[in-house]
């Protein structure tokens, strides 16, 4: 239900750009005022969320501890999983959000014969997740060539990488091969994993159709529907110069605005949806906390004086059980 | 309620098909054997919670107060302001599902909404259809709903079905903790009156009276003279502890249900042999006499409430530094919160071992050292004499608890003493121990015996690994650092590996030690003859 929802929705936005350049003529529209209005609502609502999250403090020391604290001298520290210094947990970020370290401990547990459970490798999850978000980060800084007047080395150099397998002209970019697979491979098993087709929402699928939109309309135009490159880059320069010339907007085929109409729906719903991981596992407590809470002190900055059953209520309680069991009290 | 008798062929055949409706149009059914008792008013009201009133979970209607629902969006509102944990495990979840087959609930049952991801929208929901634009506006698409006395019930039902282990936390790329998430959900029922008795009981003991099992100081002293007594049955010593002394270098303190349940009540014994034989200056308190905290498992405020006593403790005594017992949660409120509730502690000193000079530089702030870290510098330095072979009819694995492994990363200090006082150590297998170790099932206050299927379920995944090293290695003990531990896994392993009993690490340090002027000894602490010792009494 979730899926097909989704999937009209996103058909829905293609066609809405379609009809749009091709019978309404909204190139300037669909080129230049929907981009700046997306790109205003990533930049504020992504700043937003983040600036919410920060507004509510982290009141104590909560790291998930997933190896040996600093202990005794003699007992090896875990200095990564466990960290007890910055840097420990700078390492512990880094491995976290450019190699999902987390991701890749994963287990398959499953009930085998004679009620034994067993505990598979199940990398499956972790590899898809790593192919897909790091191709789609390729493919983002490849198109800075769109951006920038001289394509600067690096850009260059992840192009020159990303086509090694060359297959004739145009040059094939392994990326756009691999966020396809990638993609497809997340939504398959939504679909075939019962549970996690139990957990999944509209919310789930939309994105994955939209990316799957972006990157499949992307390929379109550059191996079956050429587009006039030259003119793209004229566009997206007069946009970020901020001088955008509507008549360089006319010779450029359709398939371009519904691939730039979906981006900017990706880049529009962004900060309202789950994608905002990206940003929010930065500010995760459990992984971006040192484990030092006995060394030093955290102040919580709501703390406030609570009422205790102070020891004086409790000696008057129990004076007379005490003196006879022999226990000292303060007041004879 | 009739008597839970299900064996265990029955209760491992478990079925992982999620139902074809969907989890919001699948109303919560509150089963028998699932979950615990209400809270009696009279608990609550002693420490003040809010619309204590009688009811019953099974009950149709649960007598809920007036504008509960504003009571909890507002709680909600609150929390959110408060934890920055809480509010970003309710926006970042990408529902990828590495969590689901994580959690010992899930496994033992089946049940998709104690998938840890599928426990958490059961509030995520509420809040996006309060808190958030999209919620609000796309509604039911968006993953929104309302709040409904359904949705309460089913958020009663399953945060008290999870043990706030953190094991999914372990594997969430962005480290999302269900424990936070349960703990927020545990705050919001506190507002409404809607606590289990199990917890409530021992949280309103513990207030008054010092200790969760509600021994008052009198029958602390007798209880330990207990231990005293058989100590010097089985070495021909009498060991002296002290109570609520003041001046004393060290306060002791350990989880009260060392003091009266078997099998703590040995590991309480191993203590009061170990302390003698270093001849260490320490006494025990009858106020600050519960180092775990059941509060921790109701409101972060009732939580702290409790714990201050600790402190309150040590200054009035005017001890230097503390020392605590094994457990569990206890550690993780220990290492992670007290001192920010209850800190600074700059009226004691930083810990120093009195016996090896060894200082403690991981408590220089908190200054309370667990007895794992404490014995385990004894033993290195040599301080120790030990005979492992008294423990040799033991073959034995080590049970981490989730607090200390996930909430601290005590993993090395006792499986160091343990190879130092037994000679058969044998691991489970490695997705099991450790930062992956699996909760004994009945931690959070879930430890009662109306909720018995529930609890053996959760320890299903537990006993499956100690089942294995059972068969494999002939194990028949397992040993752990924690007093509920203790408690739970004794009738955890009775029912899914009977053959292998339960001890605390320190029992077996006990066993092992060699104290000055014992006599042969032929009994261990729970008064067995050592095995080839029969004859010798």
């Amino acid at each position: 239900m979730g899926a097909i929802l989704s999937l009209c929705a996103v058909a829905a936005l293609a066609l809405i750009a379609f009809i749009g350049v091709s019978a309404g003529h909204l190139q300037y529209l669909f080129g230049v005022i929907i981009p700046y209005a997306a790109l205003l609502i990533f930049i504020t609502g992504f700043m937003y969320r983040v600036l919410k999250w920060g507004s509510s403090p982290v009141p104590f020391c909560i790291p998930t501890t997933c190896g040996q604290e600093k202990s005794l001298p003699w007992i090896k520290q875990n200095k990564i999983d466990n960290p007890s210094t910055t840097f420990g947990v700078v390492v512990r970020m880094a491995l976290e959000v450019l190699l999902f370290r987390s991701l890749f401990r994963n287990l398959k547990t499953q009930m085998s014969e004679g009620a034994k459970l067993v505990y598979g490798e199940a990398k499956w999850l972790w590899l898809a997740g790593l192919a897909f978000h790091w191709s789609f980060l390729i493919i983002l800084v490849r198109h800075l060539r769109f951006f920038i007047q001289q394509v600067p080395l690096p850009v260059r150099m992840i192009e020159g990488l990303d086509s090694f397998m060359q297959i004739g002209a145009p040059l094939f970019y392994m990326s756009d091969a691999v966020i396809l697979l990638a993609v497809t491979y997340l939504f398959l098993r939504r679909v075939f994993i019962p549970q996690v087709r139990y957990i999944s929402l509209p919310a789930d699928y939309f994105p994955l159709f939209l990316i799957l939109g972006i990157a499949g309309t992307g390929v379109l135009m550059r191996y079956v529907f050429k587009v006039n490159v030259v003119g793209v880059k004229e566009v997206a320069m007069g946009v970020v110069s901020l001088n955008p010339d509507p008549k360089l907007l006319e010779g450029i085929g359709v398939i371009f605005y519904i691939h730039l109409f979906l981006i900017c729906c990706l880049f529009a719903y962004f900060p309202l949806s789950k994608l905002m991981h990206m940003g929010g596992v930065f500010l995760s407590p459990t992984r971006n906390m040192v484990n030092n809470s006995r060394m030093k002190r955290r102040v919580n900055p709501w703390n406030y004086p609570v009422h205790i059953h102070t020891y004086e209520e409790y000696e008057n309680d129990f004076r007379e059980k005490m003196k006879t069991a022999g226990i000292p009290v303060e007041k004879e | 309620m009739a008597k839970f008798t299900a064996k265990p062929d029955e209760l491992s055949k478990i079925d992982f098909k999620p139902p074809k409706k969907g989890w919001m149009d699948t109303p919560v059914e509150i089963k028998e054997h699932m979950f615990c008792h209400a809270a009696k008013p009279k608990e609550l009201d002693v420490v003040g919670f809010p619309n204590a009133h009688e009811w019953r979970p099974n009950d149709e209607d649960w007598k809920l107060p007036e504008n509960w629902e504003k009571t909890l969006l507002e709680g909600m509102r609150d929390l959110l302001g408060k934890y920055r944990s809480f509010r970003l495990f309710m926006d970042i979840c990408v529902r990828c599902g590495a969590c689901a087959d994580k959690c010992h609930f899930f496994i033992g049952t089946g049940d998709p909404k104690n998938m840890p991801v599928l426990r958490a929208e059961l509030l995520r929901s509420v809040y996006r259809g309060n808190f958030t634009l999209a919620g609000k506006i796309l509604r039911k698409i968006a993953g929104a709903r309302d709040l409904t006395a359904n949705v309460l019930k089913e958020w009663w039902y399953y945060f008290y079905q999870c043990t706030e282990c953190r094991r999914c936390s372990v594997f969430c790329p962005y480290g999302i903790d269900q424990a936070e998430i349960t703990m927020m959900g545990r705050e919001l029922t506190n507002l409404i009156g809607l606590n289990i008795g199990w917890i409530a009981g021992p949280v309103a003991a513990c207030y008054m009276k010092g200790n969760h099992l509600g021994l008052e100081p009198h029958t602390i002293t007798s209880s330990i003279e207990f231990f005293v007594d058989d100590i010097e049955t089985i070495t021909g010593i009498r060991v002296n502890p002290t109570f609520n002394r003041k001046g004393a270098e060290i306060l002791f303190v350990t989880p009260s249900g060392d003091l009266f349940a078997n099998p703590g009540t040995y590991t309480a014994m191993g203590y009061l042999m170990l302390f003698h034989e270093l001849g260490l200056d320490y006494t025990w308190s009858t106020y600050a006499s519960e180092g775990g905290n059941f509060g921790f498992f109701t409101t972060n405020e009732m939580a702290k409430r409790l714990n201050a006593k600790i402190y309150a403790e040590a200054k009035r005594l005017g001890v230097k530094w503390i020392l605590g017992g094994e457990c569990g949660h206890m550690w993780r409120v220990i290492h992670q919160y007290m001192d920010t509730w209850n800190g600074p502690a700059d009226f004691l000193e930083e810990p120093v071992s009195p016996i090896t000079g060894t200082k403690f530089e991981n408590t220089t702030s908190a200054k309370m050292v667990h007895i794992a870290e404490f014995t385990a510098d004894l033993i290195k330095h040599g301080k120790l004499k030990l005979e492992p072979s008294r423990n040799d009819h033991l073959k034995v694995t080590f049970h981490d608890s989730c607090n200390t492994a996930r909430g601290m990363g005590l993993l090395e200090e006792p499986r160091y003493i343990i190879r130092n006082v037994c000679n058969h150590f044998q691991e489970m297998p490695e997705d099991t121990i450790r930062e992956k170790t699996f909760c004994c099932g009945s931690g959070t206050g879930l430890n009662a015996s109306e909720n018995m299927e529930l609890r053996l379920r959760g320890g299903l995944a537990r006993a499956n690994a100690v089942k294995h090293v059972h068969e494999h290695y002939g194990v028949n003990l397992l040993a752990n650092v924690c007093a509920i531990d203790r408690a739970t896994l004794t009738t955890s392993m009775d029912y899914w590996v009977p053959g292998v009993t339960v001890a605390g690490v320190h029992e077996l340090v006990g066993n092992a030690l060699v104290m000055k002027g014992e006599k042969e000894r032929t009994q261990d602490l729970r008064l067995e003859p050592f095995p080839g010792k029969e004859g010798n009494e």
